[in-house]
């Protein structure tokens, strides 16, 4: 039997940029096929090409061994292709059955609506594939996996044979990743089949039936979970050997750094984003903030690095209040923030690495004396820090912009390690990046802490959070719902406290048992 | 790891291949379509050429050619001089002569210095995020400064009064341009609106300040009476040259925006907010006290446009003095790349053309306007650089073009 969709040598060049170079795939039906490879290794140009996005310059596509030319996504959802994007395009004030409907309409005589048929539909696929959807619930009242799953029945609902996820699970809670790792299950019992695009690789090995895995445009090799293992899909991604556990010694917590008392802080809009915080960051620990994105968090680290001002409560800085500080203030007082968004608040990409290397130290000396700038110890000091951080670049006086994530990451690493900080902020230090970078500033992360540095790490990959991690604070809705020990706490249990869930002693005792049996093992 | 020096030299080479491939090139290359196409628009509109193609194919081409040709020489020797008058002039050895034949180049310099100030005010707003669109309005402000401290102020010597006069011009362009910046960061108006806004009231301000208080009495029309000699930028040579200090102050005042821009923690600041003002905020700078503090000098630097006008050319003022310097100013300071010295050299060429297109509608019958019209074409190939890249098949540059970072329009 014709696979269900075979690529055949593709290829797509943008200028100065080989994205694609002779890709072939064959995908299988009831199969699911993920597709592994670092950030800008070429994945979704791929996907894009495949959804019609864009044309390749070479290569032919097949679907159940017929030769298609696909322009549009028009063509790619006539040929039975799907892709569930990574940001969802739904309609939030529409219902289901409205988004689901939407671009393929059911109408009774005289052009009315015909929502009632639509909503059938959706009940009949939401049962064969236990979507547990209710078609007149509206979007913004349904959580995001669900609002996913809407995604899903969208190309169910076009009757897509092929679908394909673009890092689904990125914006889910571990309880939500594997509620879609059994949807996805059921659906490739049904006969259909997925292309699972991600760089995370335990999923990978947990439900993929086969791997490929691209690296700078080209596929360097196909393998299956049992024939692999982690370190070695790791190695294929990046190229080299990875080192996939952080080194982590015992914590030796000295006294109080940051301590965060009732904190109330309002987001933009007005609405409470922080609602009563309290904890505190000892010297020499890791406390993680875990999360689902938008729980607060990035109202409390603005909060406490002076970008927001707290409506209410207080947070104290080595015994001095910062909420009435400006960001120069709490700098000055020896704390360093790593932001969340890099681009847009911790990096001027049009300046030069240097430039950005004294973003918020330009005026002190050495980097000038009164008004002048010493340009001369400022090029000094990036020349030191590119090779001592290990940024990749031309030359220290290459701009920011033309830097790949990894390496702007660096860039503000280098920056606010090579002051002397008690406390560190770190918002979502590795998002979007490499496996290299990760390791390495994981690596950093550490080496700081064992300093003797307080560290705050906020983050929405539970991996993360779980292996740098002292202990851990779980946030919902803007507030700490519980404080975990590391060393104690489950994935399982962590992940019910971002879903809003507060085990009972009971669940905790077994939670906690099932860890200890995993450690004996 | 290289060191410095090697590190300098490479960045250099750096500079210079995304110079090169990113704007420098591309200015050259818009300038250079710019003149064909303004050449083909001179023959369009030349009833010779009509005749001509009339007569036959090879014919009207050749007129056409011819037409444009000596549009551009009508042009060049304008703005820079006759090669052969010069010549001669220095061979008879008549000083008048002489100065007659060489003054069309220093007129373009004189033509060219009210530009210099602007375009510099101008370039450092963009510098900041702020898109100054008052330079014509502080121009106006900073003249009528200027010239009253030119001739109200008495019993200075002219080392005191000139720098007086032209602080006084600074000054006066400087507060017109603080309302704009301290609304802006004190309730968020836009400057953009509140610029053009302040541009009318100033226009009628002076208009208003010619006919009343500072009317000359000898004087029927509108006018300021004349200033004292002791304020008068020196002039370097005898009539029919023009040519005066003022260039020179212009193109310290370019140096010393410079320096403060690229060399001194200020300026590190203003480009932090002007690139990226949340980045600006995170690394502790103070984003209102910078954005007013960068409105006013860039207003104060328009001011000393309208002052160096008046003391150096008019030596009085009169209603609707500028004709648009300011309004020019905007854009050759977006073709100088809002560098200072991108700046002095599209002043240059906005001061040569527009010398230049005088004569030329003496010489041959071409309309002025041509020169606009140039001027349009050029910008409108250097703000629309897709344009030349695709005419030319350059490559891209590796990175976005970050001209000018206007955030602010978002606010």
């Amino acid at each position: 039997m014709a696979p269900v969709l075979e690529l055949r040598g593709i290829t797509k060049s943008f200028p100065g940029v080989l994205a694609n170079d002779h890709i072939d795939l064959t995908v299988e039906k009831g199969k699911i096929h993920a597709l592994l490879g670092e950030n800008g290794a070429g994945k979704t140009t791929l996907m894009n090409i495949l959804y019609g996005l864009y044309s390749p310059d070479e290569g032919e596509i097949f679907v159940h061994g017929k030769k298609m030319e696909i322009h549009s996504p028009i063509d790619a959802i006539k040929a039975g292709i799907g892709m569930v994007h990574q940001h969802f395009m739904l309609v939030p004030v529409f219902t289901v059955t409205e988004n689901v409907m939407l671009g393929e309409e059911y109408v009774k005589a005289g052009g009315i609506l015909d929502r009632q048929k639509a909503a059938d539909k959706i009940r009949e696929i939401s049962d064969t594939y236990n979507l547990d959807i209710n078609p007149d619930a509206y979007i913004k009242d349904i959580p995001v996996g669900m609002q996913q799953r809407v995604e899903i029945i969208k190309l169910l609902f076009r009757e897509a044979n092929i679908l394909i996820m673009d890092e689904p699970t990125a914006v889910l809670t571990p309880q939500e990743v594997e509620e879609l790792f059994k949807i996805m299950h059921t659906m490739i019992e049904q006969g259909k089949s997925i292309i699972f695009i991600t760089h995370k690789l335990g999923e990978v090995i947990e439900i993929a039936d086969k791997i490929t895995v691209i690296r700078g445009g080209k596929v360097v090799g196909s393998t299956t979970p049992e024939e692999s293992s982690l370190s070695e899909l790791a190695s294929m991604m990046v190229g080299r050997e990875v080192n996939l556990v952080v080194e982590k010694t015992e914590s030796k917590p000295g006294e109080v750094i940051l301590e965060v008392e009732n904190l109330k802080v309002l987001d933009p809009l007005g609405a409470i984003a922080v609602d009563n915080m309290s904890f505190s960051v000892h010297a020499g620990e890791v406390l993680g903030i875990a999360g689902v994105q938008g729980n607060g968090q990035t109202e409390l680290v603005r909060s406490l690095t002076g970008l927001l001002q707290p409506i209410d409560g207080e947070a104290r800085l080595c015994g001095k209040d910062i909420t009435r500080l400006s960001p120069r203030d709490i700098t000055e007082l020896g704390s360093a923030h790593i932001p969340e968004d890099r681009q847009k608040d911790g990096l001027v990409l049009g300046f030069p690495i240097t430039d950005n290397l004294v973003l918020n130290t330009y005026y002190l000396e050495p980097n000038s004396k009164s008004i002048w700038l010493d340009q001369k110890q400022i090029l000094e000091n990036s020349i030191n820090l590119v090779e001592n951080f290990d940024i990749r670049t031309p030359s220290p006086l290459t701009p920011a912009s033309s830097l790949s994530g990894g390496n702007q990451q660096k860039v503000i690493v280098a920056r606010e390690f090579s002051r002397p900080i008690k406390f560190l902020v770190a918002s979502q230090p590795t998002r979007g990046l490499d496996v290299g970078s990760i390791e390495y500033i994981h690596k950093r992360l550490m080496q700081k802490r064992d300093e003797g540095c307080a560290v705050l790490l906020v983050s929405t990959e539970l991996d993360e959070i779980m292996q740098l991690s002292d202990r851990i604070a779980v946030v919902y809705r803007g507030k700490v719902l519980d404080i975990l020990d590391a060393k104690t706490a489950t994935k399982e249990w962590v992940g019910l406290l971002m879903a809003g869930i507060i085990p009972s002693e009971e669940e905790k005792e077994k939670l906690v048992s099932k860890k200890k049996q995993i450690l004996m093992i | 790891m290289e060191k410095p020096q090697e590190i300098k030299k490479k960045s250099f080479a750096i500079f210079w291949d995304e110079f090169s491939k990113s704007s420098f090139l591309v200015i050259l290359l818009a300038v250079f379509t710019g003149i064909v196409l303004g050449g083909v628009l001179v023959a369009i509109t030349t009833n010779e050429v009509y005749d001509a193609f009339r007569v036959s194919f090879l014919s009207g081409l050749g007129t056409a050619l011819r037409t444009a040709w000596n549009t551009y020489v009508a042009l060049f020797t304008g703005s820079v001089g006759d090669p052969e008058k010069i010549s001669l002039a220095f061979s008879s050895g008549d000083p008048l002569a002489i100065r007659r034949a060489i003054n069309p180049f220093f007129e373009s310099l004189v033509q060219s210095t009210p530009y210099i100030f602007g375009g510099l005010a101008v370039a450092l707003g963009f510098r900041a995020g702020l898109f100054n669109i008052g330079v014509e309005g502080q121009i106006f402000i900073g003249a009528v400064t200027g010239v009253w401290a030119g001739y109200a102020i008495t019993g200075l010597p002219a080392i005191i009064h000139i720098p007086l006069a032209m602080l006084f011009g600074a000054i006066g362009g400087g507060l017109w341009g603080f309302i704009p910046g301290i609304l802006k960061a004190k309730t968020g108006a836009h400057e953009v609106i509140t610029t053009i806004m302040m541009n009318y009231i100033a226009f009628r301000l002076v208009d208003w300040l010619l006919k009343f208080p500072m009317h000359d009495p000898n004087e029927f029309t509108p006018k300021t009476p004349w200033i004292l000699e002791t304020a008068k930028l020196p002039r370097f040579f005898d009539t029919p040259i023009r040519f005066h200090l003022g260039f020179f102050i212009a193109i310290l005042m370019a140096v010393i925006v410079y320096l403060l821009l690229f060399k001194t923690t200020w300026g590190f600041e203003l480009r932090m907010v002007g690139s990226n003002p949340n980045a600006a905020r995170y690394a502790g700078v103070k984003i209102t006290k910078t954005t007013v503090l960068a409105m006013v000098l860039s207003s104060a630097l328009a001011g000393m446009s309208g002052a160096n006008e008046v003391l150096g050319v008019n030596y009085r003022l009169l209603p609707a003095f500028s004709s648009g310097y300011g309004f020019d100013s905007i854009a050759l300071a977006l073709l100088g790349k809002t560098h200072p010295l991108g700046v002095i050299l599209s002043s240059l060429l906005f001061g040569f053309l527009r010398n230049g297109a005088r004569s030329m509608q003496l010489a041959v019958g071409v309309p002025i306007d041509i020169v606009s019209i140039l001027q349009a074409l050029i910008l409108a190939f250097i703000a629309a650089p897709a344009i030349i890249r695709t005419i030319y098949r350059l490559k891209e540059s590796k990175h976005k073009e970050e001209l000018v970072s206007l955030s602010s329009w978002k606010g």
